[in-house]
């Protein structure tokens, strides 16, 4: 079964990248309230419930990221 | 003394130490490979500079959760030094022997230059051989080195002297102007609770010899070493 991890910079906390696409789109004529930039990591797997386990384990840290699982 | 520097895929200041330690400082300093990572024989640890795993995921994740990774634990659990430089300093944070974490830089760029650092703190083994409030010069080299830490631990580490350097201006400044990358509080390096595990952004080994314009890093060798 096919899951998606879904990892974001946690809310409030500056991210430069996001910040530089913004100012990017403005330049173009396009204003967005607001740009976040995430990972998504697609997991297949057999027992889904481990998803979340490797997603904690492995792939983000809790200070700095949020996820979901999809 | 007996150095190991850990060498994983990726890591690309490790022969830079190797030839200050053995070749400079003529201390037994040999690099572990991942494929055999056995540490005991050591008194000191150095988890080097580069980009291990090629910053996948997030920058020493996938280094801390390797075999030797886990030695690097393991040896600094055991209360034996340990300091990483740079992509080592990331490492040692995804290993959770440092608090915090190191963020894309403000503004999002690579920043390769020297900076003036203020020597904090002096009573750390790491430290011992500065002047305290001394200023000092290093290079830094990286795109990933904002740190960041929650406001306890933060407390925490300044009531126990636990921030050894800082970015500063000629005179020793604070100032965010001389902030090269966006770090809480102008931080670049920091110990542990237990006073054996350093982690720092700039490079002492690029700054050991007066060819490379810059010596300041020689102290932090004799630090440990004496």
């Amino acid at each position: 079964m096919k899951v998606k991890v879904i990892i974001m910079p946690r809310e409030g906390l500056l991210d430069p990248e996001a910040r530089a696409i913004r100012e990017l789109l403005k330049q173009s004529g396009l204003e967005v309230y607001s740009l976040r930039v995430g990972k998504i990591v697609e997991l297949d797997l057999r027992d889904p419930s481990e998803a979340r386990l490797i997603a904690e384990k492995f792939l983000v840290n809790p200070l700095v990221e949020e996820f979901l699982i999809e | 003394m007996r150095f190991g520097i850990c060498s994983f895929p990726g890591s690309n200041c490790d022969y830079d130490t190797l030839y200050v330690l053995r070749d400079l400082l003529k201390q037994d300093a040999r690099i572990v490979d991942i494929n055999s990572p056995k540490l005991s024989d050591f008194d000191c640890i150095i988890v080097p500079g580069g980009f291990s795993f090629g910053d996948y995921l997030r920058a020493g994740l996938i280094a801390s959760r390797t075999s030797l990774g886990q030695e690097i634990y393991n040896f600094a659990s055991r209360g034996k030094p340990v300091i990483g430089i740079c992509n080592g300093f990331q490492i040692l944070t995804e290993l959770k022997l440092l608090p915090g974490a190191l963020l894309k830089n403000d503004p999002f760029r690579f920043v390769c230059k020297a900076v003036n650092l203020r020597v904090e703190h002096t009573n750390s083994r790491f430290t011992k051989r500065y002047r305290d409030k001394e200023v000092i010069k290093m290079p830094i080299a990286h795109s990933q080195g904002r740190y960041f830490v929650d406001e306890k631990n933060l407390q925490e580490m300044k009531s126990r002297s636990l921030i050894l350097f800082r970015y500063c201006g000629p005179q020793g400044e604070i100032d965010s102007s001389f902030n090269p990358n966006g770090s809480i509080e102008n931080i670049a390096g920091i110990m542990n609770k237990e006073g054996n595990v350093f982690g720092l952004m700039p490079h002492p080994e690029r700054a050991s010899e007066d060819i490379l314009s810059f010596r300041d890093g020689l102290m932090l060798w004799h630090s440990i070493i004496s």
